[in-house]
């Protein structure tokens, strides 16, 4: 806010110069010049728009069921039609169309695909938002209170330490164990790949908070005696959301792919919920029969996370001054 | 230099230790029983349930067991639970099936990620680089299984030959040349689709490198000499460049057991993967517990020997 | 400022853009200067007018979204910004040597100093690898590094920014070229530094007669150092004499603008004049004189109209309105 106001006085004290732009307006120009991040970022706001589509249409106002049984009609190809006589009024899908085909339980697969896209993006957010806060608070702590000694150690090499003991963990094979070991729940999926996956956030935020506690506009305010907590979030942490924010993006293609991962694996999440992964799972199983249920899943996870990933590229070059003067 | 080496060593043997113990603590605190011990398997009489729970020390306090797990494991008598075997030989079995998979997907990664990012590096904004910009991102986007599924069934119904397992079946008999060669042609299309997302990875990862050195003054300054635009990139770019990636050499030792559980699920390769993935299915803790510590000591051993070689290379450090 | 074809180097009308996305930036907007065998000759400015770039593109190391937009660079007859690459590549090191302004980031970390002084000497004269080494521990102890036969497998961050220069110095004289660019050979050092340094400098001159190109934006060194002077300012030449002249007579209202805010010893503490106003965003040059906003002296039309470099006696031009229309007060 105070950035416009200070370019608005500005815009008038000297009318020959261009206003200057806001960062925000600045990131987004820079942003906008990637054009496969752009298209990404239109790929992602669908998606979105899918995934809010499909909690509201599956769940609340029932337009598309995915858990009905048609057995008669199963392994419907797409855009294939409902067999009028054989099924009754209520279990019909929408214009009597298979959108997307039937799997082998005659289930609409379009149906179960809109129910799993809020699924899958449920579990990619919060998933990534557990490992975001917990490597801002760890990350936060380090930096900032880095040289405190807590007995025989510094915070910061307490914190390190703990980061490198998490790290030995092949990331992958701890999930597997933990969600095998743990009864079958969407939420313990969810918090295992949040609670594996946050060093990466946490070196960044001490890397910045390392850097940025040295720079003077800090020193300035501990000078004017600002209480520590104010010095912290309204001014270290705006400046470290840059690179977090990349690897969030980052983060919820890789939590999405773990989930389809485990899904392969039988670890999944369990039915009734449907997600892209489990119905991929499902569907390894009918490739010569009916290549849909593999190739619509398979190819839909692929799009996404491919969008999240060049979102994240994007984001990381307008982020990144150096790279952008070239 | 002595003393760096010792410290660096002490830390981290500290450091396995509390991995072992966390591992441990996780994997006891999950409810369950170990596969043997299935109260519903009609058979289990609750005498025997008994002894087999004594026999393994499930009854006794935490650190007791955990102290029960070290001695067994360094005394090598530690048992798995599903069959009572030694755990060790069963791991160093699976391990020599892992090894050449293993072998193979890092040389594939390694001599193709370099020249990839480094042309488009030297190439930057050109069709090549925004072409192999994303392929690669498709690369890391596709699911794993989704696209080895895929190349399975094209390989199988153009070139009509067999792709899952180590070996086809029944070539004991055949003369060593051709057994050698089925051996070979099992280890492609496994090593290549683990290998896949490594290189869209590291190439990226190659480019980004390249782009910032060549970015540097001393850089600027070999082109002010006059020296050939090849002595400039690869001379004196190259050298900078490479710093960071002979660090990421370490870290690739713990990728042996990590990244392997679905490749070597699809392909049926008997390796440590598929070990790890069967022992979480029958619950066998001593062989979780051993690959989880295992993974350890390889993931503090790889660290160990990058922050060796860096100070090596870069003498900046080896001179502190 | 000889006549064209005694000139070792003869810039005309050279610009040079940067193409960002918010639009051309025209760094160097239509220079023209010459440089003879032997001589020194000083370019002057604050920080953004262009001088460095007008030194890059001698070389041709503009780095993309640069480049050479008009204008001829003339070496000893031949147009460098026409050249094939590998011409160029012939000339840079051997006929024309380099020294940059931050010695700290000039030298590759990863290679011992006398390897990088050697490379210069291979890949021109073509000298073995225990010629070289031999050559270079001659130019090490020339540019007056102690120790010269242990430093010479030193690596860079073994020295200090001093030294690193006379390294860097070394590596552009090796070949004994006929022009040396210094782009600010001394502003990342300190003073006691920069004055050795620029012995060093005026001192191998003489023994190499070779030409010199001096980027800067300090006046001290320029009085010291420089035969000819040129001023630059919003990436165009806006006065240019010989060195005496320039002191004692300058003309450009920025020029004097500039001598004005030397702080003097032994004059009575008075205010520290300023120049008021900044200058002009390269994105956002007047269509004339691009000084006249801050001008003093301004009036109607000079903002909208360049003023041409005119001659106002012999080796003395200016590029101002004032003295076109002979309106100068010192007239």
């Amino acid at each position: 806010m105070a950035d416009s106001r200070h370019a608005a006085a500005l815009a008038e004290l000297l009318p020959d110069l261009p206003t200057p732009e806001t960062p925000l307006q600045e990131l987004w120009r820079i942003f906008y010049k990637d054009r496969l991040a752009v298209i990404g970022l239109v790929v992602l706001i669908f998606l979105l728009i899918a995934a809010l589509a499909g909690k509201v249409l599956t769940e609340w106002t029932v337009t598309f069921d995915p858990a009905t049984v048609r057995l008669p009609d199963k392994f419907k190809p797409p855009l294939s039609s409902a067999s009028v006589d054989l099924i009754p009024p209520a279990d019909r899908p929408l214009f009597g169309t298979y959108l997307l085909g039937t799997d082998e339980l005659g289930r609409d697969v379009f149906a179960r695909m809109l129910q799993g896209s809020f699924v899958s993006l449920s579990i990619g957010f919060i998933a990534v938002g557990i490992s975001v806060l917990i490597g801002i608070v760890l990350g936060g702590l380090a930096g900032f209170y880095g040289t405190v000694k807590l007995g025989f150690m510094t915070v910061d090499t307490l914190i390190m330490r703990f980061t490198d003991v998490m790290l030995c963990f092949p990331t992958f094979f701890l999930i597997l164990t933990v969600v095998a070991l743990l009864p079958p729940s969407i939420y313990n999926i969810m918090i295992v790949i949040g609670l594996t996956s946050w060093e990466g956030t946490a070196r960044f935020v001490r890397a910045e908070f390392l850097t940025l506690r040295e720079q003077d506009f800090v020193v300035a305010a501990q000078a004017l005696g600002l209480p520590e907590r104010r010095i912290i979030f309204r001014h270290m942490v705006p400046n470290a959301i840059a690179p977090v924010l990349m690897s969030a993006t980052i983060g919820v293609a890789s939590a999405i792919l773990t989930e389809s991962a485990l899904s392969f694996l039988g670890f999944g999440v369990q039915p009734p919920y449907a997600t892209w992964g489990n119905i991929l799972a499902d569907g390894k199983d009918f490739i010569f029969d009916a290549p849909w249920l593999f190739f619509i899943p398979g190819v839909a996870i692929l799009v996404v996370v491919l969008a999240f990933n060049l979102v994240g590229e994007g984001l990381r070059e307008a982020f990144n001054p150096k790279l952008r003067r070239r | 230099m002595w003393a760096f080496i010792l410290r660096n060593i002490l830390q981290r043997l500290l450091l396995l230790v509390f991995v072992s113990i966390l591992a441990h603590s996780v994997a006891h605190l999950a409810p369950g029983q170990p596969s043997e011990v299935d109260p519903s398997n009609p058979r289990m009489k609750p005498e025997d349930i008994a002894r087999i729970r004594a026999a393994f020390h499930l009854d006794e306090p935490l650190h007791l067991q955990y102290v029960y797990w070290m001695r067994d494991l360094a005394t090598g008598e530690l048992k798995s639970f599903k069959d009572s075997q030694p755990v060790l030989p069963k791991i160093w079995q699976r391990f020599l099936n892992s090894l050449p998979l293993f072998i193979c997907e890092t040389l594939i990664i390694w001599s193709l990620s370099f020249p990839i990012g480094i042309y488009a590096a030297v190439r930057r904004g050109s069709a090549y680089d925004r072409t192999s910009t994303f392929v690669a991102y498709t690369l890391i986007s596709i699911p794993g299984f989704f696209l080895s599924y895929l190349v399975i069934l094209w390989v199988v119904s153009t070139f009509n030959v067999p792709v899952i397992g180590m070996k086809t079946f029944g070539m004991e008999d055949a003369q060593p040349v051709f057994r050698w060669m089925d051996r070979l042609w099992h280890l492609v299309i496994p090593s290549l689709m683990s290998a896949v997302a490594g290189i869209a990875i590291l190439s990226r990862y190659v480019r980004s490198q390249m782009l910032e050195v060549i970015g540097q003054d001393y850089v600027r300054t070999a082109r002010a000499k006059g020296l050939p635009e090849d002595a400039v990139i690869y001379h004196h770019a190259l050298r900078n460049a490479l710093l960071p990636f002979v660090t990421m050499f370490g870290f690739l030792l713990p990728g042996l057991i990590g990244g392997s559980v679905i490749f070597e699920q699809i392909f049926a390769w008997p390796g440590l993967g598929r070990l790890g993935y069967e022992a979480i299915l029958n619950r066998d803790f001593p062989v979780i517990l051993t690959l989880n510590f295992i993974a350890a000591v390889l993931t503090l051993a790889g660290t160990f020997v990058s922050d060796i070689l860096y100070a090596v290379v870069d003498p900046r450090i080896r001179l502190q | 400022m000889g006549p064209d074809n005694r000139s070792l180097l003869a810039i005309k009308n050279l610009s040079v853009s940067f193409f960002s996305d918010k639009g051309e930036v025209r760094a160097v907007r239509d220079v023209s200067l010459t440089i003879n065998a032997g001589q020194t000759l000083a370019l002057v400015g604050e920080s953004g007018c262009g001088k460095s770039t007008v030194a890059l593109a001698i070389m041709r190391l503009i780095d993309a979204p640069g480049r050479i937009v008009g204008g001829q660079i003339r070496f000893k007859g031949r147009d460098l910004a026409a050249l094939p690459e590998s011409e160029l590549r012939a000339i840079r090191g051997k006929e024309i040597g380099m020294i940059f302004q931050e010695p700290m980031t000039s030298l590759n970390p990863v290679f011992p100093i006398g390897e990088q002084i050697g490379e210069v000497l291979s890949t021109h004269l073509g000298l073995s690898d225990r010629a070289a080494r031999a050559e270079a521990l001659r130019l090490l102890e020339k540019v007056g590094i102690p120790s010269a036969a242990q430093r010479i497998d030193q690596y860079p961050h073994e020295l200090s920014g001093g030294m690193k220069q006379r390294v860097m110095i070394a590596i552009a004289l090796a070949c004994q070229p006929d022009l040396l660019i210094a782009d600010e050979p001394t502003t990342a050092l300190d003073v006691t530094i920069q004055a050795q340094i620029l012995e060093l400098l005026q001192a191998l001159q003489e023994e190499m007669r070779m030409a010199i190109l001096l980027i800067t934006h300090n006046l001290g060194v320029v009085a010291q150092f420089a035969k000819d002077v040129q001023v630059m300012y919003a990436g165009k030449i806006v006065e240019q004499a010989d060195v005496i002249t320039l002191f004692k007579n300058p003309l450009h209202p920025y020029t004097r603008a500039l001598l004005k805010a030397l702080p003097r010893p032994g004059h009575r503490a008075e205010r520290l004049a300023s120049i008021p106003g900044t200058v002009p965003s390269p994105l956002q040059y007047p269509k004339g004189c691009a000084f006249a906003p801050r001008c003093p002296d301004e009036r109607a039309g000079y903002r909208e109209n360049q003023p041409p470099l005119h001659e106002v006696e012999p080796g003395h031009a200016v590029a101002c309105w004032l003295y076109l229309q002979g309106l100068s007060n010192e007239d």
